[in-house]
């Protein structure tokens, strides 16, 4: 296991209310870089909303009001002013149920590219292919590139939607309960993408399955009710969790 | 990264521009109709008939098209209630094949868009065909039932499929029929959708005019019985706008103000009423 | 039936109501001679009787319910059919007198003379359409996405009714104030400013703005649906990937809307194409094709409010209107048909 010492992201006393309801209190974590970082805790703890305000995509929901600092290699993506796209395009996303974009196949990965960089046809065709090949959907695909992506197979959707994540390059992959949704074949292959892929990226992992997150992950953050309990590498939290709600949790007493 | 800014910014203030038009409009339309009504609005021309020269500058007033308006309105609102929902209530999926129902669906809803004046048509040719001449009561609650039935009917089709199955099958799972929850369980669920859908089926026939131009002709009285003529508020207008005097078509302002308000006052009452029964409804 | 029975049913209120009804309904056709109002209170009589009778026996009740609503069902499908049939029997008198292509392909429209010429009308008719979709479409499509993607909440709550108050205005207050506001505007100024000076103010051009008005609820609310529709998800997908907002709504709001907003515009153009009342107050209900935009002219559906008042001296003319009204009918059957194939086309295709 690499030992990195860079952060890439940090909070300092992040607040989130939606709705009036605070839904995070005072959330201070430190997400380490190229590692796999899993947040795990019970449902409706906060874990989506503490991945969405990574990338500010928190702030489109109505009635969300976000107070505190989120520093991503150093600056505070907070402040006023910044391009929130360019943040954004930092950071790719996937969701539970994966949501191809209703276009081709090739046009999904596309996408990105083609709103960024002035690519001519050629790179643009080689990027998209560089991409599928890294989900591994390369040979799935490559003879119906221009079919409707929604003609996939669920798991196959899920590839795609990393390949759009990381066809604009960016430093961190955010994902969201990727494999609840899937079929335990396609959720495997799932797994052994994002062990793949936190070599080039940082992985941040919600997933309320313990099991997932001991097979996968270099750095726990247990969430509860809306706070952090506790957090470290991931051989330290779960062999020896300090704190008592930890332990009820890994015991399966809380759930 | 500057182009993309500038389309969005550009788009952005079509958007606005386009929004502030179009509630420009309905201001417009309102405020046009109150000022010009306003003036011409007395208690006398509310109260009394337009016998004895209404049409030609006297006074008296379109009391007999405010009652023609509702003599008519009324009873085909009912009608259109009691077989919309009967309809409605059978189109669920416990009573018949969904794909039939779907296929009803789409009758309705084409029914919905067809041109009033067209069922204002049909109606004249049976009237034509039995010898009527001039137009009757009849025939114009005839109609505005025919425009009513498919607006009353989706809008409470509408309502009822938001009920959720849940619900029927817990009161299914009590013993009780089919047709026994359609009335208590579902009827009580979907109550406010329910008002809704009369009211704005109302609204529709009471506003009405190319349907009952054609089938209810004219008069100056109380229609006292179905094969009357009468009056009424949209006919009412189109005739004062057509009468070469200024003063007279001033009048015509006042019978569309009345017009609006009651139509105003649907919407207000629709809303109201949704909020209210919503109490009762289980999210 | 056991007195514990009858005692029972008669402390029931609706029995009392029941009888009641039974016993207006006679005053109402005895004294008032009030038929309507007779079969009314009957009806309520019966349907009474029956729930509290039926209701001992509840299986029998139940399929009686089930019978009487497949029967109305089944009555409401027979009018639709019927509507058809009795609007294309009314048009055999004038098609059995002209020929289909005279009808539709002369301009000459002179009841009076036998002339029964449909060209110049219809040609007005698509015109008028085509302008006023073309001016309302644009805005109620920017309004939409504005309302649905940019608008603080406050401002959403606020619009709202604006939108359906507009839509429940009745076209002969449409009318009036198209005669009050627009014709003097175009009379005044505007068709001296296209260089058509003699315009009376009753032209198409009145007409396509009336129309446009009207038109914009019908739009709008579709579009909005549909708009509200699109998964959040799908938002957040093309913003993660950096896309500003405004793109994301053109490139994929856009398309996963796009059926909804295609089925607006058709149900709109049908609305347009079939709107009486409000054209006929302002159009100069001429039955010609007029030089400019800005000279008068008629519509299908205007026709018929200006000619019905003709149908007892000119019998053929009923004919040659029912025509008209099957046209109508036939036309928008065909664009409200067309809306609901799109709308299941797509939503087969992108499956959220």
């Amino acid at each position: 296991m690499k030992k990195s010492n860079t952060i890439q992201i940090e909070t300092k006393t992040l607040n989130v209310t939606i709705h009036s309801n605070p839904v995070l209190k005072n959330i201070d974590v430190q997400i380490p870089a190229k590692q796999l970082t899993a947040i795990i805790g019970p449902s409706g703890c906060g874990k989506t909303t503490l991945l969405k305000s990574f990338n500010r995509l928190l702030e489109i929901q109505d009635d969300v009001k976000i107070h505190g600092e989120i520093i991503v290699d150093g600056i505070n993506i907070m402040s006023s002013g910044l391009n929130v796209p360019d943040i954004r395009k930092k950071m790719g996303l996937i969701s539970q149920k994966p949501y191809p974009l209703p276009l081709s196949i090739f046009e999904n990965v596309a996408y990105g590219l083609r709103i960024h960089h002035d690519k001519n046809a050629k790179e643009l065709a080689e990027a998209v292919q560089n991409c599928l090949q890294e989900v591994g959907l390369w040979s799935e695909v490559k003879d119906r590139l221009h079919d409707p992506a929604s003609r996939l197979s669920v798991g196959q959707q899920q590839r795609l939607c990393l390949a759009r994540a990381i066809a604009v390059q960016p430093e961190v992959i955010l994902c969201d309960e990727p494999t609840s949704a899937l079929d335990p074949i396609a959720a495997q292959q799932i797994e052994k993408l994002l062990l793949k892929l936190k070599k080039d990226f940082t992985v941040i992992l919600v997933t309320h399955t313990l099991r997932q997150a001991k097979r996968v992950a270099d750095y726990v953050i247990f969430l509860y009710f809306g706070k952090v309990i506790e957090q470290g590498p991931a051989a330290e939290f779960f062999n020896n969790p300090k704190n008592p709600e930890t332990k009820a949790y890994l015991a399966g007493e809380i759930s | 990264m500057n182009r993309r800014n500038i389309e969005e910014k550009i788009f952005l203030g079509l958007m606005l521009a386009s929004v502030f038009h179009r509630n420009g409009s309905l201001i417009l339309i309102v405020t046009v109709i109150v000022l010009n009504g306003a003036p011409s609005l007395s208690l006398e021309i509310l109260t009394q008939t337009s016998e004895g020269g209404f049409y030609l500058g006297a006074g008296g007033g379109f009391l007999n098209a405010i009652v023609g308006s509702l003599l008519l309105a009324l009873p085909a609102t009912a009608l259109a209630f009691l077989i919309g929902i009967a309809i409605a209530l059978y189109l669920q999926k416990d009573f018949i094949n969904p794909r039939i129902a779907n296929f009803i669906r789409i009758c309705l809803d084409i029914l919905w868009g067809v041109p009033s004046v067209v069922y204002g048509v049909f109606c004249l040719t049976i009237m034509i065909a039995i010898g009527m001449t001039g137009g009757s009561l009849l025939f114009g609650i005839l109609a505005l039932t025919l425009l009513e039935i498919p607006i009353i009917t989706r809008s409470i089709d509408e309502s009822i499929k938001m009920v959720p199955i849940g619900l029927k099958e817990s009161a299914y799972s009590l013993g009780s029929t089919k047709f026994e929850t359609a009335l208590k369980v579902v009827r009580r669920q979907a109550m406010p959708g329910i008002i809704a859908g009369i009211l704005l089926g109302f609204g529709r026939g009471i506003g009405d005019a190319a349907s009952i131009l054609l089938t209810v002709g004219d008069s100056n009285y109380f229609p006292t019985s179905l094969s009357d003529q009468t009056a009424a508020l949209p006919t009412m207008i189109l005739n004062l706008v057509s009468m070469p005097d200024q003063v007279v078509q001033n009048k015509a302002y006042a019978v569309a103000f009345v017009l609006l308000m009651i139509v105003l006052l649907i919407s207000i009452i629709t809303r109201y009423l949704t909020k209210k029964s919503s109490k009762h409804i289980i999210k | 039936m056991s007195p514990s029975m009858i005692s029972s049913v008669l402390k029931n209120k609706f029995i009392l109501i029941g009888i009641l009804s039974l016993f207006l309904s006679f005053i109402f056709l005895f004294l008032f001679n009030n038929f309507l109002l007779f079969v009314l209170f009957l009806l309520v009589f019966i349907i009474l009787l029956v729930y509290n009778f039926i209701k001992i026996t509840r299986k029998l009740y139940d399929t009686l319910g089930t019978r009487l609503m497949f029967f109305v069902t089944a009555s409401m499908i027979f009018l639709f059919f019927l509507l058809v049939a009795v609007l294309i029997n009314g048009s055999l008198n004038i098609l059995s007198e002209e020929s289909l292509s005279n009808l539709l392909f002369s301009s000459t429209w002179k009841p009076f003379s036998g002339e029964f010429g449909l060209f110049a009308v219809i040609i007005d008719t698509l015109i008028v359409t085509a302008i006023s979709m073309f001016i309302a479409v644009p805005i109620s499509l920017l309004s939409a996405i504005y309302i649905a993607e940019y608008a603080p909440k406050k401002f959403r709550k606020i619009v709202r009714p604006f939108i359906d108050v507009l839509a429940g205005v009745p076209s002969v207050v449409f009318g009036l104030c198209a005669l009050l506001v627009f014709v003097p505007l175009i009379r005044d100024d505007i068709a001296p400013f296209f260089g058509s000076s003699i315009s009376s103010g009753f032209s198409l051009f009145t007409a396509s703005l009336i129309l446009s008005i009207m038109v914009f609820p019908i739009i709008i609310s579709l579009c909005l649906e549909s708009f509200n529709s699109v998964p959040i998800a799908l938002k957040e997908a093309s913003l993660s990937v950096g896309a500003t907002k405004w793109e994301t709504i053109k490139k994929v709001i856009f398309r996963a809307a796009g059926p909804g907003v295609l089925a607006a515009i058709f149900l709109g153009f049908g609305r347009a194409f079939g709107e009486t009342i409000a054209v006929s107050m302002v159009i100069g209900n001429q039955e010609l094709i007029p030089k400019s935009l800005f000279g008068p002219g008629q519509t299908l559906a205007s026709l018929i409010a200006s000619n019905y008042t003709e149908v007892s001296s000119i019998p053929i003319l009923a004919s040659a209107l029912i025509f008209v009204a099957l046209i109508l009918f036939v036309v928008v059957l065909i664009f409200n048909l067309f809306g609901y194939l799109v709308l299941r086309r797509a939503s087969k295709r992108w499956k959220y």
